[in-house]
């Protein structure tokens, strides 16, 4: 099926506030996607894994994006039919202060960890999920660091994270300071 | 102008006239014992990402650093030399520290690769340290990135080197005489 198909297939199923915004320019979005209200991510999930029009059976990726001047985080869902061959791209839009969507661990296990992964870099919080925690930082790590006005602290542990330029250190190529 | 009188075990060798028998078995069982040391340096077997690769090719049958009698070893218990091979991110960092403390007196490291030396290519990313001597005091540096095996082969013979230059019967603990 293609994109613009399975879309038309979805809104007509879930109704035109759950499913839109069907971006099909293939010069432009290399991969045609569309909007899911969050509300509505596991019921279409559950839509395109169970019946045998869409039989998604791959999670391919899930990804976070950061929008700042839009106040949102996106999660984008890559997913993709063995049987069928063809490929779906879904974005949910959260609120960037209170990022929130449900888990679609329950539908394909393989979102346990790429929402972990998401979690641990920019903090959108998966209800529901068996087990958020951080899956690549320490545990004791602070902050969400692919988040665009992420702030390195001065030091982790006391190992500090900034190092001096031994150009400037040793005044390599420059004259000497006159005492 | 005079220059100053040695002092501490350095007292002991010098041309005074004074304990010249004991001065001579001091000189010969230091060499020995550097001899024998500089000679069967084992290393911790750690890599961290790519320099590791060079690392493995140092230690087969190209690099053989076996010929200068240094053998890879499981334990830091057990080993001399820890060469720090790759990337390290701070959460690496603890637990190479952690292996640090682990491994007993006299050791040494051998920081490999831009990475470890001061955060290489990645050191302007939220998650990796900025040099490995940030944690760990480092005796020799081999730039490269990665390092070639014969580089490495040269960061151990540096190691060599320091350790013939050492007077091991004088060693104190955490003091390098």
């Amino acid at each position: 099926m293609l994109p613009k198909e399975v879309f038309e297939a979805l809104q007509a199923e879930h109704g035109p506030d759950a499913v839109f915004d069907l971006h099909d320019d293939a010069a432009k979005d290399r991969d045609p996607w569309f909007q899911v209200a969050p509300a509505a991510l596991v019921a279409v999930c559950e839509k395109l894994k169970t019946d045998p029009r869409f039989s998604i059976d791959y999670l391919e990726c899930l990804t976070g994006v950061d929008y700042p001047a839009k106040a949102q985080i996106h999660v984008v869902y890559h997913l993709w039919s063995y049987s069928l061959l063809h490929r779906v791209v879904l974005k949910v839009a959260l609120p960037r202060d209170e990022p929130k969507v449900a888990t679609l661990s329950t539908v394909w296990s393989v979102a346990n960890w790429h929402e972990r992964e998401c979690f641990d870099l920019l903090g959108v919080h998966f209800e529901g999920h068996p087990d958020l925690r951080r899956l690549l930082l320490p545990d004791d790590w602070e902050g969400y660091p692919l988040r665009k006005d992420y702030a390195e602290k001065a030091d982790y542990h006391g190992i500090p994270t900034t190092r001096p330029n031994p150009l400037d250190l040793f005044q390599i190529g420059k004259a000497p300071a006159k005492a | 102008m005079t220059t100053p009188l040695p002092t501490g075990a350095d007292a002991r060798y010098a041309d005074d006239g004074g304990s010249v028998i004991s001065t001579r078995v001091d000189e010969m069982v230091n060499w020995l014992l550097n001899w024998g040391r500089s000679n069967s340096i084992w290393y911790l077997l750690f890599g961290l990402a790519c320099c590791a690769i060079e690392l493995m090719h140092t230690g087969g049958p190209r690099g053989d650093l076996e010929r200068f009698g240094s053998a890879p070893r499981p334990s830091p218990r057990s080993s001399d030399l820890i060469i720090v091979a790759g990337t390290l991110t701070y959460k690496m960092a603890i637990r190479v520290r952690r292996l640090f403390d682990q491994m007993s007196e006299p050791r040494y490291v051998i920081s490999m690769g831009s990475c470890s030396n001061c955060g290489g290519l990645f050191q302007y990313a939220y998650s990796v340290c900025k040099g490995v001597d940030q944690i760990i005091p480092v005796d020799v540096y081999v730039p490269g990135c990665p390092p070639r095996p014969e580089a490495l082969l040269e960061g151990l013979l540096r190691i060599q080197d320091k350790i013939k230059g050492e007077k091991y019967l004088q060693r104190r603990y955490g003091v390098a005489v």
